[in-house]
């Protein structure tokens, strides 16, 4: 069988979590028999050759090809000039504006020039280079051979759809977020279009939790049979041993990941003010960057915690890897998540976590505590346990390392290629 | 008689190093060498050497008529003595021709006064001690406390430790219809005399003096001179008080403000009936006017005048609060190095950085923080502080056990 996938990043250039699900999906389908190509918008070089990769950038379209206006019709509606950039705080939000305010240049042409350099960032120009990605989509489509389409998330959702125009070949597309995570109640009308008609025309789709799948069919009008729940993996089981040493008698509490409303940050500090009233003997760490950054260390300050709760800004690598390793306790409160892969990491470094019970990867966990993310009472009274009642944590480290050993991308490999089957059957018997 | 008193404020703080939450328990070396060296350097050049060479050559030329007084932080006089002996000489050589008089004030340039007075106390006393140390036995008569902060209170303070004068702000809400041109004194202790800011002529020539936009740009001596000779009679005492970094830092060169002061006295002696002097002759010959009433302290920054600069938002009181409750423990220390950071973290930029008033005052704020925002200022005191709070537990684990 011969997949053509359309992604939007890849590691090791990832601004997101989008690039790391990617590979490890490629990675575990290299375990099979069966050809993938797969598309980015710009190819760095340095990627894993893990599949056959096509770099958009290199593509020529070929005008003469009449269905190109065809499509381009249809995607006129992205409004080009809009200012839509997913994940960026209201600062850089305005920067970019402010920018591209001044270069006006003409859409159209630039859209229709024979090749274009895409960014494959997550920049002002995006709605143009998801436009483009769909023709060069198109083209790539018709110039390769193959059996079935996959599209991964909104981004190339256009891609996916005019990749189907082109060749006639069933469309799956994979949600790993919904705008409804991205943004809660306040959805970008243009984005919400784009998934939606993804969803629609796509012979099948794929949910990355249940929770997702709820989303799907409750908020996009989906019918429940077309959307198949195949939860994400991990990409390395083991566990790891770091030589990373707490320098501070306390016991360490986390919270990593974007400070945004999605993440629920603020309900890690209220919590952590509560357990701080009756235990002194800890430090909370916030661990991350975003919009809601200044907001939380003012909350902080208000709550008069700041000697014990402490922020480090953005962390990579090893950096991501230490905090792990010497954390006591680690918390994800978040709103909404469609999986939410860095609880897995933390049981990795046999760290005990708290998930909330809004999220795609509490569906996989069993050896977790989990509350509702507002539930504050319930997270400090959490904290509070794992830190003090060492049964329950040590319990935790064994059965955990266990449970994580069965959440490999094979497996998640294997299930895709049986719903690619599926759909071969039923749209092409 | 009619005078004009110049003051100016040397100041440096010891600025923190990028601190991280990883390094807290392991890292107790807290200061920018780097930043703070290269920073004392870039400004003994552009201004304490070459200010501190026109003001020795305008009194020597004047024989003693042209004279100045000057407040060096504690920690300036530290960062002086590591980093531009040069300056130390200098300003040695400035004082020991008995014009250049030098006052009192925290060590540490802090905020004390509003928090502990056994502290503050103790950083005068500090402060005293480095002086004396420097300056061949010098020992201040007149005090002006950190960014001429003021009340009733902290000159009653200040008076029990007999220092016969204080400057401070001549702040429009405490003044009304007065005018900051004589001498006051303390509301509470009327044996200390209150020299005020006269803060439009102050600004003029520290703040506005390059400013393009402004009306009276450029401003020239003869101008200034025609101002203060506006003023009416029966107003003596014209106290121009300002950061000495004024001069070639703030107001580059280019801006010809070394050429404005080379050239002040002589228009001064020319065409007016002023004299310069330094505060503690003010205060010596001329008499008070009355009872200056500052029940809510005062400084001379920003618009307001207030303290919101340094304490106020959460920030800073968060950091400021958390800082003083370590007061008894600091006591109790033995270590040396325990008591030098607690004076340099006590010392009040670190609280400045952190102000979120980004409106009027925000390009001020911003030209003086090495951080990128008032949260990344907090975070990274915090940071500090944590790790100093951990130490002074060891330390007294340590004591107990023994």
């Amino acid at each position: 069988m011969k997949v053509l996938m359309f992604g939007w990043e890849f590691p090791p250039h990832i601004s997101g979590g989008l690039g790391t699900a990617c590979y490890g999906l490629l990675k575990g389908m290299s375990h099979y028999d069966h050809e993938v190509i797969f598309v980015v918008p710009k190819l760095w070089g340095d990627e894993d050759p893990l599949a056959d990769f096509v770099n958009a950038s290199d593509i020529e379209i070929d005008y003469r090809e009449k269905r190109f206006k065809e499509i381009w019709k249809n995607l006129t509606y992205l409004e080009i000039s809009s200012f839509l950039v997913p994940y960026l705080g209201p600062e850089e939000f305005s920067k970019f504006t402010d920018k591209s305010l001044h270069d006006g240049t003409d859409v159209d042409e630039s859209i229709f020039a024979n090749k274009f350099s895409f960014s494959g960032k997550y920049g002002k120009d995006l709605i143009m280079e998801v436009s483009r990605y769909a023709l060069v989509a198109g083209q790539i489509a018709k110039n390769k051979e193959h059996d079935i389409i996959h599209a991964h998330d909104w981004l190339s959702f256009p891609a996916g759809i005019a990749a189907k125009r082109l060749s006639g070949k069933p469309l799956v597309v994979h949600v790993h977020a919904t705008e409804f995570d991205r943004s809660g109640e306040s959805v970008n009308q243009r984005v919400y279009d784009i998934e939606r008609s993804g969803m629609e025309e796509a012979d099948h789709i794929i949910a990355v939790s249940h929770l997702t799948k709820k989303t799907i069919v409750a908020r996009y009008g989906i019918p429940e049979e077309k959307v198949t729940v195949i939860h994400n993996a991990v990409l390395d089981t083991s566990i790891i041993s770091s030589i990373a040493t707490k320098k501070v008698p306390e016991k360490i509490v986390t919270f990593l990941g974007r400070i945004t409303f999605q993440k629920g940050p603020e309900y890690f500090i209220e919590a952590a003010n509560k357990v701080l009233k009756i235990d002194d003997n800890v430090r909370f760490v916030m661990a991350g960057s975003g919009d809601l950054l200044n907001r939380m260390i003012d909350r902080v300050a208000e709550l008069r915690i700041a000697t014990k709760f402490h922020f480090t800004g953005f962390l990579k690598g090893d950096d991501v890897d230490q905090m792990f390793a010497i954390s006591d306790v680690y918390v994800m409160p978040s709103v909404s998540e469609p999986f939410g892969i860095s609880p897995l990491e933390a049981v990795r470094h046999n760290t005990p976590v708290i998930i909330s019970k809004q999220s795609g990867v509490s569906e996989v966990l069993t050896n977790a505590i989990k509350i509702d993310f507002w539930d504050i009472d319930a997270m400090a009274d959490a904290i509070f346990a794992l830190l003090h009642y060492q049964g329950i944590s040590t319990m935790f480290r064994q059965c955990g390392s266990e449970e994580l050993k069965k959440m490999k991308w094979e497996h998640v490999a294997e299930k895709i290629f049986a719903l690619y089957e599926k759909t071969l059957t039923v749209t092409q018997p | 008689m009619r005078t004009i008193c110049f003051y100016f404020q040397v100041h440096q703080p010891y600025r923190l190093k990028p601190y991280r939450f990883f390094d807290i328990g392991e890292d107790h070396h807290y200061w920018d060498d780097f930043a703070n060296r290269s920073i004392m350097r870039k400004v003994a050049e552009k201004c304490y050497l070459p200010m501190n060479a026109l003001l020795l050559e305008l009194i020597e030329k004047y024989q003693g008529n042209f004279k100045v007084s000057f407040s060096l932080s504690g920690v300036f006089m530290d960062q002086m003595e590591e980093y531009a002996p040069d300056v130390l000489e200098s300003f040695q050589k400035l004082v020991a021709t008995g014009h250049a008089e030098l006052l009192n004030e925290t060590y540490a340039h802090a905020l004390s006064a509003l928090k502990s007075k056994e502290e503050f106390h103790d950083m005068v006393r500090a402060q005293q001690e480095k002086i004396k140390k420097l300056f061949n036995g010098y020992t201040p008569k007149v005090f002006r406390n950190t960014e001429l902060i003021y009340s009733d209170q902290i000159g009653e303070m200040v008076s029990e430790l007999g220092y016969e004068a204080i400057l401070t702000e001549g702040a429009k809400h405490i003044l009304g219809w007065k005018s900051p041109n004589y001498v006051y004194c303390n509301a509470i202790e009327p044996k200390l005399k209150v020299l005020l800011k006269n803060f439009r002529l102050s600004d003029d020539i520290a703040f506005r003096f390059g400013e393009k936009g402004w009306a009276d740009w450029p401003l020239t001596t003869d101008k200034f001179v025609d101002w203060i000779n506006q003023i009416p009679q029966e107003e003596e005492v014209i106290n121009l008080f300002m950061d000495y970094e004024t001069f070639g830092e703030h107001q580059w060169a280019e801006s010809g403000i070394f050429e404005f002061m080379r050239h002040l006295p002589e228009a001064v002696f020319h065409h007016s009936n002023f004299t310069f002097s330094t505060p503690s002759q003010v205060v010596a010959e001329v008499p008070p006017v009355g009872k200056i009433h500052v029940p809510v302290p005062i400084s001379w920054a920003d618009e307001e005048r207030d303290l919101t600069a340094w304490l106020g938002n959460d920030l800073q009181d968060e950091a400021f609060d958390r800082l003083y409750e370590l007061e008894p423990l600091v006591r109790q220390s033995q270590d040396p190095q325990i008591q030098k950071d607690w004076k340099y973290l006590q010392t009040s930029d670190h609280f400045y950085y952190m102000c979120t008033k980004f409106f009027s005052d925000g390009d001020i704020h911003a030209y003086f923080s090495p951080y990128e925002s008032p949260y990344e200022a907090f975070i990274n005191y915090m940071n500090v502080l944590s790790d100093f709070m951990l130490r002074l537990k060891k330390e007294q684990k340590n004591i107990v056990s023994e």
